[in-house]
Formats: structure tokens, sequence, C-alpha cells
């Protein structure tokens, strides 16, 4: 049977509308992924469809994707955007279905980027950071950096790009019309990048390092620091959001709005007013006790909050291996965990025993911990800090209600 | 004073392999035993030390960690006079007599054991539990190789559950990698002495030429909760 494109992409989105309601009817999910995969087995061509004529600015990397996505709508003053983190193809298309306006920021899983940016033509592409993550069911962060930079040369996308990890660097010089603008917004994770990416030749992946095979960190056109400084300009960022790392996810989320003509002062008042995304850093209660609740799914991200949480005497550490997880968690151990000394920390989740054996070998006070024991026996008047991995995080949402 | 060393972490260290280390110093130094860890990198003398550490990484690094090798040649005299040897994953494969990486390039081994590996049809990851002796060791695999070991090569142990090093040409047997007076060798990547308290025990007690006694810690419950979820119940009966 033959049908005509256009018609294809409209039975396409209409069952995509069908099967969304319904599966939010009966319950069985936010409702996103499940429309948008029917709708392109229906049109596998129906994400380009529905991106055409959109100014559209993609988000990827292995931490702060959420957030990023989320600062970006608010530095344009709204946007079209996938905001349930559903960021493979289907959850794609199931955003640009639900919502026509022109702006549109997509938070893409970076697996999925080689894939998605031939398809939606973005306006811009903002790359975070690349580092290990769940390495038993994804590419190896080598392996994705390639992939990277064969998209990127081909696109002509502006490049928005942290030029403080190697990885990322090494991906962007790839663009090949050299469209790129370069933010040192620092990193605080350089563990998967003390190889070269060019020549494999070992390297040390802090301040301005340059490797003898010519490879080298670019000039920046944008520093943060104090303030966030460009060449012709200098901005306050401030955040509501907690953290170095979301200071320079802010950061990335201002120089993109940019790019899309809305001035630095503008942009950087906007993000500033933005809180907790998708329950991120937000406070919730269980019973009679608040607790901060924190997503870390790899040692990058657990040693970016591990910076925000190290003073405090109670915490707790939430890890599990379901598929979504990661089924390994030897991951444990490149993450400084070291750096809890001094705090007493209650380990749940699925891994909650390899988690107390990792923390007991460094020294640190861990105790393991049913989650329906957490109520009565973790108890403190200032909120308690929760690290949570993706599977349990989702969990933490569901049994804590918003304070 | 007990040393150990972890050779070229910046390219073998790809899952926690730091992880091995860590296990050992800290049961090493809660029996009253002085530890050291030295990190030796890839300018580095390989130092003699009691233990040395050659842990799992991605096919460019893995070849350039065996060229280095190679080329410093110190690694088999360290462990003629003395030495323990822990390979896991890549490492396994650098001690070998040859690998294979993507592409079906060929790499020489250090050739310090007779093992043969070639690339598989596909990669093998999952978790693996081996029957060593009267134990269990327990671990996760996530690798491209099958490994076929000479005759007069032994095993580590007889694989249960998982891939290990592939069926033994001669007896049919699936074993995981190697086990040969002071070296040992397993594809059960990363911080498998984490999983396996026995087994860093094992390591320490011939490092320092007597046996060790038990050191009861939240790891043998770790253990034995692995082993049950690996190998199902009727594993978990069986001793530990
Ligand atoms: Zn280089």
């Amino acid at each position: 049977m033959t049908t005509r494109p256009s018609l294809r992409s409209g039975l396409a989105v209409a069952a995509l509308k069908l099967v969304n309601t319904a599966s939010r009817r009966l319950h069985l999910g936010q409702g996103t992924v499940a429309g948008g995969r029917v709708a392109l087995r229906i049109d596998p061509h129906v994400l380009r469809r529905l991106a055409r004529g959109r100014r559209i600015v993609l988000v990827s990397g292995t931490n702060g994707k959420t957030t990023t996505t989320a600062l970006v709508v608010a530095a344009l003053g709204g946007a079209t955007t996938n905001t349930t983190g559903s960021n493979m193809s289907a959850g794609l298309v199931a955003a640009l279905a639900a919502d026509r306006r022109s702006f549109t920021v997509l938070e893409v899983d970076e697996a999925y980027l080689p894939i998605v940016a031939p398809l939606v033509n973005p306006e811009v592409i903002v790359l975070l950071n690349l580092s290990r993550d769940q390495l038993d069911r994804a590419a190896e962060v080598r392996v994705l950096t390639e992939k990277w930079r064969t998209v990127l040369h081909q696109t002509n996308a502006t490049v928005v790009a942290n030029s403080a990890d190697p990885l990322v660097v090494y991906a962007a010089i790839a663009q090949m019309d050299s469209k790129v603008v370069w933010c040192d917004v620092g990193t605080s994770w350089t563990l998967d990048a003390r190889a070269c990416p060019q020549c494999t030749e070992p390297l040390d992946p802090v301040g301005s390092w340059r490797c003898d095979c010519g490879f080298a960190k670019p000039d920046a056109d944008f520093v943060l620091g104090e303030k966030l400084l460009g060449r012709n300009s200098e901005v306050s960022l401030r955040t509501a959001l907690p953290g170095a790392f979301n200071r320079s996810n802010a950061a990335l989320a201002v120089v993109a709005a940019h790019q899309l003509g809305v001035s630095f002062e503008e942009a950087a008042q906007r993000v500033a007013s933005v809180e907790g995304i998708a329950g991120r850093f937000t406070l919730r209660r269980l019973g009679g006790q608040v607790f901060r609740l924190m997503l870390a799914k790899n040692p990058a991200g657990v040693a970016a909050l591990i910076d925000l949480v190290a003073a405090t005497s109670h915490m707790v550490v939430s890890i599990n291996d379901f598929i979504a997880d990661g089924l390994d968690p030897s991951w444990l151990y490149d993450a400084p965990f070291d750096r809890l000394r001094g705090a007493t920390v209650w380990c749940t989740g699925s891994r909650a025993l390899d988690l107390a054996t990792r923390l007991h070998y460094d020294d640190v006070d861990a105790r393991v911990v049913s989650p329906s024991e957490i109520p009565s026996r973790v108890q403190s008047t200032e909120p308690i800090d929760i690290i949570a991995n993706y599977t349990t995080f989702a969990e933490w949402l569901e049994v804590t209600t918003p304070c | 004073m007990l040393k150990i060393a972890v050779l070229y972490p910046e390219l073998l260290g790809t899952y926690g392999d730091g992880g091995n280390a860590l296990v050992l110093s800290s049961r090493a130094r809660q029996r009253g035993i002085e530890a050291q860890v030295t990190a030796v990198s890839l300018d580095d003398e390989i130092p003699s030390a009691d233990i040395l550490l050659l842990g799992g990484g991605e096919d460019g690094p893995q070849r350039q960690a065996t060229f280095a090798l190679a080329k410093n040649g110190a690694l088999a005299q360290r462990v003629n006079n003395g030495a323990i040897l822990l390979a896991v994953c890549a490492g396994f494969q650098i001690i070998g007599t040859s690998y294979e990486v993507e592409g079906g390039l060929h790499v020489d081994g250090l050739d310090l054991i007779e093992a043969v590996t070639t690339r598989g049809e596909k990669r093998r990851v999952g978790n693996l539990l081996t029957r060593v002796g009267e134990r269990w060791l327990v671990g996760f695999e996530n690798h491209g190789g099958e490994t076929q070991l000479g005759d007069d090569e032994v095993g580590l142990g007889v694989v249960s559950v998982g891939a290990g090093n592939a069926k033994r040409a001669a007896s049919g047997d699936v074993v995981d990698g190697v086990r040969r007076g002071r070296i040992y060798g397993t594809y059960a990547h990363g911080p498998v002495l984490a999983q396996n308290p026995w087994f860093a025990d094992e390591l320490l007690s011939a490092a320092l030429g007597y046996q060790l006694e038990p050191l009861a810690s939240v790891a043998d419950e770790l253990h034995r909760e692995r082993v049950s979820a690996v190998g199902g119940v009727e594993a978990s009966s069986l001793n530990y």
C-alpha cells in the first residue's frame, strides 16, 4: 500500500495522541513513549516532519541533560520540550506532536544524538560532558565520542560546547564550519579523559591541558567565574539550583539562548528563578522527615553531588541494579565516596550491600537499611540528603510528597 | 610493609579496577599489617611489589599497555622474584600468548601464560559465577574475547553461570581465567575482590607467606547475597 507522505504523517500523529491518552488513562505510564513508538511505526519519517520549520536546540551529554534542557527552556521564556526526560526517538516524537511552539528544546540521549541531529536540523546543539555511564549496555565512551564527531562534522548547527571536557572538545572540533562556541564552564570529572582522545597518550585534563600531538584545550569564547565572561560581554549568573555543576549548566543554557536572540541579561534573569526540575534537588516529605532528593547514576554524577553534601552528618545513598541503572555497580569504586568519611551513610536499594562494602573499605560509617525502615531510623531536624540512581530515584519520588 | 602496585591505571581502569587495591590494602590494615598502594604510570619503572594488579580497558589502551609492558620487560621478572599477579579482563588477555582486537588485529601478549584469545561471535555481558576449589568466585564479565588455555594451563575455576574463557577444546569444561603459581587471571572484571573477600585474603596470604585468619565484615554478607542471587538457591546452600 502506498500512502501520501503528509497523510501518513497525519495518521501517525493521530495514532500517537490516541495511544498517549489511552496509556495515561490506564495509568500505564506518562503517556509519551508508547504513543511515539506507534507513530514511528506508521511513519518512520514523522520526527523529521514534525521538526520542520521549528527553531530547535538539542541538549546532550552524560550528566545534566534534563536540568540543562529545562534551563534553556526557561532562558528562552518557554518552548516546546520533552519535559519528562523521554529522550530517545519515541519520546521526541511525542513532545513535538504535543506542542506547536517554534522554539523547541530537546534533551537527547547521548547515544541517540547521532541519529536525531540529522533528522531535526537543529539550530543549536549544546554538549555538556561525556563520561562512562552504564557500560554494560551503552557504547563505550570513546566509541560514542567518535559517533558524535561524525554527526557534528555533518551538521550546520552552532555547537555550544563545554571546552573543559576533553572528550566534548574532541567531538566538537569536528564541526565543519567551525561554528563552535567554546564555553569553559569547568568540570569536576576527569577520570574518563586521562588518555588523549586524539592519540591515546596520557593526558592530564586539569587546567589548560595540551597534548604533544597538538590536541589542546581551545581558547574559550565564554569563561564561567564569578560572572559569565564573554569576549565583549559579562553577566552575573545566579542559580536557585545547588552546586557548581548546576551553575555550569545554567551558563551553557544562557549562551545557547543567546544564540537564538535572547539577551544575556534576560536569559540570566530567567534561569536564576528555576528551582527543582522533575523532582531533582527538591525537598520532599516522608513521615515526619524532610529529604532533599538528588539523582546520580554514574561516578561523575556522584562526584558532583558529594561536593554538595560532604558536610552533612546523616545521608541516604540508594543504589539499584535494574536494566535502566546498569546491571553492574562496579562504578561505585570510581566514585569518590571516601569524601564521605565522617558522615553516617544509610545504604539502601537492591545493591545496598555493594555500596556498604565499598564505603566500609574507605572507612565510611555505612549502615544497611530497607526503604521501609528509613522514616523510623533516619531522622534529623535538618533535611536529609538522598542520592539515588535512576530507578530508585523514581521510587523515592513516588513514596515522598512535595514540601 | 605490604606493597601493592596498580599497573597503568590511566589505561587499565575502566570498571572500578582501583577497587581491588583498596580492598587488599584495607583488609591488610584491619589486621595491623601496613600496606602501601602505588599507581604505576606508563613512564615509571615497575616497582618490586608484593602484589601487582593489572586491570581492564578498551582495545586502544589495552594495546598501548601491552606494548609498554613488553618493552619494559620487568613484569615477568617481578613475578619470578615472588610477586603475586592478579590480572582481570583485558589484563588477563595481556598476560597470555596473544589476543585479537576489534577489526581482527592480533596482538602479541606478554606470554606469562599460554593462552590464545580470539574474538567471539558476540560480546559476553553478565554475571559470572565460578567454582574455585571449595569456594565461589562471583563477579561480572563484559568482554568480546574467547580464550583457549594451553594444555598445561589450569583455569582459575569451573564456570557455573556465565561465559568465562570458552569451552576447553580438550576436556569440554568451561573454565574462567587462569591459575599458575603466583599468577591469577579472571574475566570477572573491575573490583572482583570486593564481592569475594576470601579471594582477597587468598592473595594476601600468598603474598605474606602465611595463612590469614578470616575477617568478618559486611563484605561476607555481600558475597553470600551475590552467590545466591547469581547462582540461585542451590548455589547458596553449598558452602561459600
Ligand atoms: Zn594527543
